[in-house]
């Protein structure tokens, strides 16, 4: 029971770590520009970060369970282009839903793969990369994809609109947000994903069918990815065919950024949830400091290995590694 | 055992037998369907395919050791860029005016190798001291190195012709032109590294067991460190051999190439867990995505089929790999 405790409380200061860094970073960007805190600064911050952080949620499920997805990045450049292509043919009634099935299609051919054939899945999903990118230039025969008659569609609403003042991404993505947070904590089947990401063979023994979960979290993943591909599409009306290309990186930067292990059993959609902020805030405020675009990435880096590092130096009980 | 054998050699040999097939295929399909008259088997076609792998293949080099570590890389491709800009931009530096274009050239290049040098062993450094899994150290690093490319130059692209240098990386030996010379020496030089030295059998040794290398005397910290150089110095190279022709380097170059690199290491059959591969196995492989990509544009297949093929055989590969392992090495079957 003491341990149990300790544990809880361990669990709780991990969490903490994060959330200090992220209450610093927001403190010192505030001083440094009054407008950092504005609510229009803020509503904008978490927008622009709504679609990777759609894509986040998703992913942090596939981790928890052990596993990687890089082929999240293609995959939302080809539900972008699909629904793009279909809103004109079908419209969007229909489009929306065939995206969807189609992407989740997808998910579920990788979760196949991963969960019931056991490959690899950092190189099963690398192998998608590529091919969902060859089959998104297929698709659309290498051109960009646009939306003919911008104004006589609703379509529109779901990346440019807003609710009671608040923009439509921000709602989906808190809202999605939420919904999984409570799927991943308090139901049966959140546990059974932390149980096959922290020990696959304890999991099996103790009746878990793990490829069913690992299916499961791929199609969820799949349907995050679909979802910030249609939030991608209605902002822009129009897309290339590379508009995800580099974002399965930053998904799992973001991930990691949040605390959970790149070897499974740990992490929350809360944590990502926070993951997604700090790199959305820390990219916003240092261009509002005036520094440019692409000093984030170096930022970035650091942050992300400063907080792994901190992250197990707290677990081992020393700063340094002990291997000689 | 015999079987165990068997399967080995099958699946040593598996890029090789993957590579004739591609070669038939090509050629047989590429009568009927290709535009051009041209024979897909022809000598001067096989050379240029071979200058084409270089890049990627003398980075794949480096990346089937670190894999063999038991590390991954995923930085690669920012510091082939980073490299690539510090060569063009260093002949223009006021301290190597006055040596001439000849003259200036090994100090670019050294220049190059030094910077690569450099961040492989910031990354090396940061995963010996800190223990953080090298998959993450080198994505940060990716998003880092990157950064500090845009730094250096904007979002402009990078501009230096030195005609001494395109004339000196052009000029070829046996028809074979300087960097398909690079990449074949460098696979050999690899290739004895890690199959005739003792940093070679340490490396094996540290991918296959890390607490056992530890144990047995390895100084597991710093060897992990020179493989991190050692594949920046590689990407250093390949960013040399591959721009002092072109002359030209965007701040966005290089992107994807560690997928690509990681790609033909693993068509080789090297474990992404580390302690085993082999270097001329991942030289088969660089080759095989080659003539994937050339044979598919010879028979007039598009170049986003090249994408969609390569993905689908990368799991095709894996899945093989699968049914040809023995199974129930101390695996549960659920």
């Amino acid at each position: 029971m003491a341990e149990e405790r300790l544990n809880a409380i361990g669990k709780l200061l991990a969490r903490q770590g994060i959330l200090i860094a992220f209450v610093v970073f927001m403190i010192g960007f505030a001083l440094l520009n009054d407008r950092f805190l504005a609510v229009d600064n803020v509503l904008g911050v978490v927008r622009s970060s709504a679609i990777l952080g759609v894509m986040a949620l998703g992913v942090t499920f596939v981790v928890i369970s052990g596993n990687l997805d890089l082929s999240v990045g293609s995959m939302m450049s080809f539900s972008t282009i699909v629904v793009l292509d279909l809103h004109d043919k079908i419209g969007p009634e229909l489009a929306i839903p065939a995206m969807f099935a189609m992407t989740m299609a997808l998910g579920g051919f990788i979760g196949v793969l991963v969960g019931y054939f056991k490959l690899n899945s950092l190189i099963v999903t690398l192998g998608m990369l590529s091919a969902i990118h060859g089959l998104t230039l297929t698709y659309s025969g290498g051109k960009n994809m646009d939306i003919a008659d911008k104004e006589g569609t609703w379509f529109s609403v779901i990346g440019q609109g807003s609710v009671l003042g608040v923009p439509v991404p921000i709602v989906v993505f808190l809202g999605l947000a939420c919904l999984l947070a409570i799927l991943l904590a308090k139901t049966p089947f959140g546990r059974k994903v932390y149980a096959v990401g922290g020990n696959g063979v304890a999991a099996t023994f103790s009746g878990i069918r793990r490829p069913r979960v690992v299916l499961m979290t791929y199609l969820i993943s799949s349907f995050c990815v679909a979802m910030a591909g249609l939030l991608q599409a209605s902002r822009s009306m129009g897309s290339q065919n590379t508009v995800g290309q580099g974002l399965e990186l930053e998904v799992l930067a973001a991930i990691i950024l949040g605390g959970a292990s790149l070897l499974g059993g740990s992490g929350t959609v809360f944590k990502t949830l926070i993951g997604v902020l700090i790199l959305g805030f820390i990219q916003n405020g240092l261009l509002l400091v005036g520094l440019e675009f692409y000093v984030q990435y170096v930022v970035t880096w650091l942050i992300i290995i400063l907080a792994v590092w901190l992250d197990i130096a707290a677990k081992r009980g020393r700063l340094l590694s002990p291997i000689a | 055992m015999t079987t165990s054998n068997r399967t080995k050699t099958i699946k040593r040999g598996a890029i090789w037998g993957f590579i004739v097939l591609e070669l038939i295929f090509f050629s047989v399909a590429g009568r009927f369907l290709s535009v051009s008259q041209t024979q897909f088997m022809d000598l001067d076609n096989m050379l240029l395919l071979l200058k084409q792998s270089a890049p990627i293949g003398i980075i794949a080099l480096g990346m089937t050791v670190i894999m063999i570590n038991g590390n991954i890389d995923l930085s690669v491709g920012a510091i082939f860029a980073l490299c690539a800009i510090v060569m063009l931009d260093s002949q223009t530096w006021p301290i190597f005016a006055g040596l001439g274009e000849l003259g200036v050239i090994p100090f670019a290049w050294g220049m190059a190798l030094l910077t690569g040098m450099v961040l492989g062993a910031i990354n090396g450094l940061i995963v010996w001291k800190t223990g953080v899994d090298a998959f993450i150290v080198t994505l940060g690093a990716m998003l880092g190195y990157r950064g500090l490319v845009f730094m250096y130059n904007g979002e402009q692209p990078t501009f230096l012709l030195n005609w001494t240098l395109v004339d000196m990386i052009e000029s070829s030996l046996l028809g074979l032109e300087f960097p398909a010379i690079a990449f074949i020496v460098l696979t050999f030089l690899i290739w004895f590294l890690m199959t005739k030295t003792v940093h070679g059998r340490n490396a094996y040794a540290v991918g296959d067991n890390r607490e056992a290398a530890v144990n047995a005397g390895i100084r597991v910290g710093p060897h992990m460190l020179w493989n991190f150089v050692l594949i920046g110095f590689l990407t250093a190279l390949s960013s040399i051999v591959f721009y002092s022709a072109s002359g030209s380097v965007n701040p966005n170059d290089g992107e994807l190439y560690e997928l690509w690199a990681i790609t033909a290491v693993v068509l080789g059959g090297t474990k992404l867990t580390g302690g085993s591969g082999s270097v001329i196995n991942t030289f088969g492989g660089v080759i095989a995505i080659q003539l994937l990509r050339k044979g598919l544009g010879h028979i007039g297949a598009d170049t986003e089929t090249v994408n969609l093929v390569i993905g689908l055989i990368l799991i095709a590969v894996l899945f093989l790999d699968r049914q040809l392992n023995v199974k129930g090495k101390g695996e549960l079957r659920t």
